[in-house]
């Protein structure tokens, strides 16, 4: 028998066989994990090591100047930055919770209920799986605009709550957890929705966590929701300003610090909540596959 | 209160509200005006197939730079992005716990940029004055000697455009497959070598390709998405709509063209509605593909 090497998955410890992989890797990683330090060293960049010949990679003299200039920038435009920060804080948990709620509930119908149409409807899901929102931004305005979404921060909010993908993610990993525990709860005389909240909630919390994080990343980085759904300056979000920083600076010199500390801003609280949360999420992912 | 919420009712209407709201009902609007002449004052005017023959026949940006750009960049960035994900993914598997936690969160990182992350990264990498990173290193090197116009050059445009999508395109897919090759059953290795395996190569193919097809699929789907999802890169990258000589122009920034900057939102539909219909054929395809090659 040739050596056998499936064992090698998931291996407990180092061993020399995995020497080749580390090769491979690192210098990978090194190449995908360098614009992000960038982006958090140019963050932190005075202005004369911004524009220094040779251009450095990383900063030798870090100052917060970047970020202060970011904020004095809005204030000048009438809207403080507070207020930017507020709208995305507000817009970002209330959609979280919301798209947590919506999406695990329906997945739980979808998992374990029985009614009419539940096939058909988890088939359009699926569909829904390669709906590139970006494709039909004209319609959903005028949707929008008819149910009189504009201009609120509903608009913000409730286009990115039911995400396809993570109602997909969240169904596959109920169909995972014992019947015989719903139908235990059921003798007692527990209703759908108690089993739901006292049972099925915590057991799919690794999902949930999951669902948490793409509907972070798809509401915190959106752009589209500002600059088409709210007129109104104040009801902006703080991607949105971020972007005419971005338009202002489109010669390189007027606003690169400033960009590059609004990056670091919009970056850090993804990869925060990620490094949280990715064992949770390689659970759910577990699950994840298509039959 | 929940004591008697039993109904089905209670658990699928909210959902199901805000996705047909937010997704059905506009993809069903855009299929209707795509057969309209609507410049978003007026009411829409129905003019039949005229956008869609307007398309093929008249659109010359559209046949020539467009479309040919939509299909190089997704079926290169695609693909190649997808065998990446299932060639780091399947490396990750075999790397003790803790390393592999540290590089799965490196290589996801990209895919968390936004748009303007992103773009700002890399405009000032490729920045076609000697600050540019690249260019300053190459005149370093003395490669060059006059900075290139690395964004805003025909010739290269495309080129980092596709660098920057694979940059950032171990997302979800990427993340499934992880999962799915480490939770293969071990024994299946075991019982495939006495019965006469002979390498690595077999054991991909024989054993853990097929038992993770359902993340294979998942994958392929969120690759595909993910491709045409990026789309907008170009215009980020270099500034302008469109971009310079139509050399990174894709489909969605046709649709962002003549749709936000000219008006014409029934042809803009029109260009949707076939970018819809691209991304679901190619998915469908893929499953074909992949669903075949592993029975």
């Amino acid at each position: 028998m040739s050596k056998f090497s499936g064992t090698k998955i998931n291996p407990k410890k180092f061993h020399r066989s995995q020497t080749k992989f580390f090769v491979i890797l690192i210098p990978l990683a090194i190449f995908v994990g360098l614009p992000i330090v960038f982006i958090i060293n140019h963050a932190f960049k005075p202005t004369n090591e911004l524009y220094a010949w040779p251009p450095r990679f990383f900063v030798r003299r870090p100052t917060i100047d970047n970020f202060r200039n970011l904020v004095d920038l809005a204030s000048e435009s009438g809207i403080p930055f507070s207020r930017y920060l507020f709208n995305s804080i507000l817009v970002t948990v209330v959609g979280v919770f919301l798209s947590i709620l919506i999406t695990s509930l329906a997945a739980y119908g979808l998992s374990k209920l029985k009614f009419k149409g539940k096939k058909l409807l988890f088939e359009i899901n699926t569909l829904a799986l390669m709906f590139v929102p970006i494709a039909v931004t004209i319609p959903r305005y005028l949707t929008m605009a008819n149910i009189g979404l504009i201009d609120t921060y509903f608009g913000l909010i409730l286009p990115l709550i039911a995400i396809p993908v993570g109602m997909f993610l969240v169904k596959q990993f109920i169909d995972q957890t014992p019947n015989e525990v719903i139908e235990s709860a059921k003798i007692d005389g527990a209703s759908e929705m108690q089993i739901f909240l006292k049972i099925i909630m915590p057991i799919i919390a690794p999902a949930v966590a999951t669902v948490g994080i793409l509907s972070f990343q798809l509401i915190w980085n959106d752009v589209v929701g500002s600059s088409l759904y709210v007129d109104s300056e104040s009801l902006k979000t703080l991607p949105f300003y971020f972007s005419t920083i971005a338009a202002v600076a489109g010669n390189p010199v007027a606003g690169q610090g400033m960009m590059a500390a609004a990056s670091f801003i919009m970056f850090v609280p993804n990869i925060v909540l990620f490094i949280f949360l990715q064992s949770k999420v390689m659970n759910t992912m577990a699950h994840s596959g298509i039959k | 209160m929940t004591n008697k919420m039993n109904s089905p009712l209670w658990f699928i209407t909210p959902y199901v509200m805000l996705f047909f709201t937010f997704i059905i009902i506009p993809v069903v609007i855009a299929i209707l005006l795509s057969f309209t002449y609507f410049n978003t004052i007026e009411t829409p005017e129905i003019i039949g197939l005229r956008n869609y023959i307007e398309l093929i026949t008249r659109d010359e940006v559209f046949m020539q730079y467009v479309l040919p750009n939509t299909i190089k960049f997704a079926f290169i960035v695609g693909p190649v992005g997808y065998i990446l994900s299932f060639l780091l993914a399947w490396m990750l598997a075999q790397i003790p716990h803790k390393a592999r936690t540290v590089f799965a969160i490196i290589l996801y990182s990209p895919s968390m940029t936004a748009g303007i992350a992103m773009a700002v990264v890399w405009t000032v990498i490729f920045s076609g004055n000697s600050t540019g990173y690249l260019n300053a290193l190459l005149m370093n090197w003395g490669l060059v000697q006059e900075p290139i116009q690395f964004l805003q050059s025909p010739d290269y445009l495309m080129t980092i455009m596709m660098i920057v999508s694979l940059w950032g395109s171990m997302g979800v897919g990427f993340l499934a497959m992880l999962a799915g090759i480490l939770n293969i059953d071990q024994s299946l290795y075991e019982a495939a070598y006495v019965d006469g395996m002979k390498n690595r190569w077999q054991e991909i193919f024989y054993i853990t390709i097929p038992s993770m097809k359902p993340q294979m699929l998942f994958g392929a789907v969120m690759s595909v998405v993910g491709t045409f999802t990026v789309g907008a890169i170009g215009v980020q990258l270099s500034g302008a709509n469109p971009t310079p000589q139509y050399a990174g122009q894709l489909m969605v920034n046709h649709i962002e063209d003549f749709g936000f900057i000219r008006y014409l939102m029934g042809y803009a539909s029109a260009v949707s509605v076939v970018l819809l219909v691209m991304i679901y054929s190619i998915s469908k395809v893929t499953f074909n593909l992949l669903g075949e090659k592993n029975r």
